[in-house]
């Protein structure tokens, strides 16, 4: 998978939206094999730039988080699907570029991390680009 | 296409540190030619974010992808770089030696070049189309599964599905419709991101029963040697129906690849390219990589850093170019040499 640019782009000025120490909530990736790994994002951040920073494989992310290439599509655990949000018109127009979308499918470039979203669970597709 | 094309550089990848790279060897009288695999210049800020806002690109406080773009290539035409769209360079072959170096390179189209100089600029590597996750599809590409279409009578009297709800979709599905068999669109949803004119023209289609449009996605293919037969479309119902297909066209978008950078014996490091910081000059004599495309201690993959590294590769092209010359270091504000080439 090639590793891209905007993402570190982002990752750079790393600083938090608002100022003020930011808090963290606890986000469970599930690979394609079924392995979970459960990592801290940093609110204000966003659920892919959470992944990025933390070697998550299957959301190469290609755009660097510009809702311009649907390589960081997720699927919402059901029980966090409410909480999570729906898409956007835009980003719902580039799920048309993502494979297998289902109704829980996310961009997680698009879900940015807050307190409530402590617990949050994803799972990745088998294939992004 | 046979005949070989002569250049100083060759610039591989019309993004910005490519399209900079231009600037910095026209002031160094080094002409150069540019090949990018998209249909147009200003790689990843054309193709993912032509409308969005860049803060970081120094003396601009807010330019767009498109708008940047726009700029480098006005910088540029005093030099009047040959640009080569729609190819994607395969082999590139020392022909040289380390003091003098030479290449011949070629594309998939079959241009040939002769370059004492290459600027590998190719940033995530080449856009290319992306597959759907089918099994066995690799076995139908370009025989009955295509991404883009070469030629029209390939799919006139055929049973052709199409995969995919965007311009590209609307585009073929509009365009071949006449001449095949039938015509069968698969999307996710009942709604297209197309110009308005196309999805009006299709919904005339789909309502004159023209066009067979399916709620899903193809989840299996079907035939022999390559030949398709058949499709599987999985409704958003969860119901499969099997559909008699000849030729299938899958539009995803694009995703970037490293391609073939990787045979061209250059030294990678996890698909980027080591370079020294005083040339950013590969482990082969006279092949540059600049740009998001190379690594090396503290590397920022920002826009600047491409157009500086393009600065510096610049300087030691020339002394490969014009080893008896000597290099002046010139300001453009002061040298009239500088803004005789620059057409000020």
């Amino acid at each position: 998978m090639v590793k891209t640019s905007l993402y570190d782009q982002a990752n750079r000025y790393g600083a938090e939206p608002g100022g003020g120490a930011p808090t963290k909530a606890k986000i469970t990736f599930v690979d394609s094999h079924g392995q979970a790994r459960t990592v801290e994002g940093e609110t204000g951040s966003t659920v892919m730039e959470t992944a990025r920073r933390n070697d998550i494989p299957e959301i190469p992310a290609e755009c660097g988080g510009a809702c311009a290439c649907a390589t960081c599509h997720v699927y919402v655990d059901e029980a966090w699907v409410e909480k999570a949000g729906k898409p956007s018109q835009m980003e719902e127009d580039m799920l048309d570029f993502a494979f297998d979308v289902k109704p829980n499918s996310r961009l997680s470039c698009q879900i940015t991390v807050r307190p409530e979203l402590d617990g949050l669970v994803v799972t990745t597709p088998s294939q992004q680009g | 296409m046979s005949e070989t094309i002569e250049t100083d550089a060759l610039i591989v990848g019309a993004g910005p540190a490519g399209l900079f790279a231009v600037f910095e060897l026209g002031l160094l009288d080094i002409r150069a030619h540019v090949i990018d695999i998209l249909p147009r210049a200003g790689g990843q800020c054309s193709e993912l974010y032509p409308e969005k806002p860049i803060y970081d690109i120094p003396g601009h406080p807010l330019v767009t992808g498109q708008g940047l773009t726009d700029n480098l290539l006005e910088q540029i035409k005093p030099f009047n770089p040959t640009f080569h769209f729609n190819e994607m360079v395969e082999t590139l072959t020392p022909t040289g030696t380390p003091e003098q170096p030479s290449f011949e390179v070629t594309t998939d189209a079959g241009t040939k070049f002769k370059a004492k100089v290459v600027f590998v600029a190719a940033g995530g590597g080449s856009f290319q189309p992306k597959k759907p996750p089918i099994a066995g599809i690799d076995a139908y590409e370009n025989k009955s599964v295509f991404y883009a279409v070469r030629r029209m009578e390939d799919f006139r009297d055929r049973d052709v599905v199409i995969v995919g709800g965007g311009d590209s979709a609307l585009d073929w599905t509009l365009n071949l419709q006449p001449i095949a068999k039938s015509l069968t669109l698969v999307h996710r949803r009942d709604q297209f991101r197309a110009a308005p004119h196309s999805v009006n023209a299709l919904q005339e289609h789909i309502a004159a029963k023209r066009v067979d449009f399916r709620l899903g996605q193809v989840t299996a293919i079907e035939g022999v040697d390559g030949e398709l037969s058949s499709v599987t479309i999985r409704g958003n119902d969860n119901v499969d129906t099997v559909v008699s297909a000849h030729r299938m066209m899958p539009f995803f978008g694009l995703t970037m690849k490293l391609g073939p950078v990787a045979d061209w014996g250059l030294n990678l490091h996890e698909n980027l390219v080591p370079v020294d910081t005083e040339k950013f000059e590969t482990n082969h004599p006279g092949i540059f990589a600049i740009g998001d495309i190379n690594t090396y201690p503290g590397k920022l993959k920002l826009i600047l850093c491409g157009f500086h590294e393009a600065a510096l590769a610049a300087q030691k092209a020339h002394r490969y170019i014009f080893p008896d010359k000597k290099l002046l270091f010139q300001y453009t504000t002061s040298s009239t040499n500088l803004q005789k080439k620059l057409g000020v």
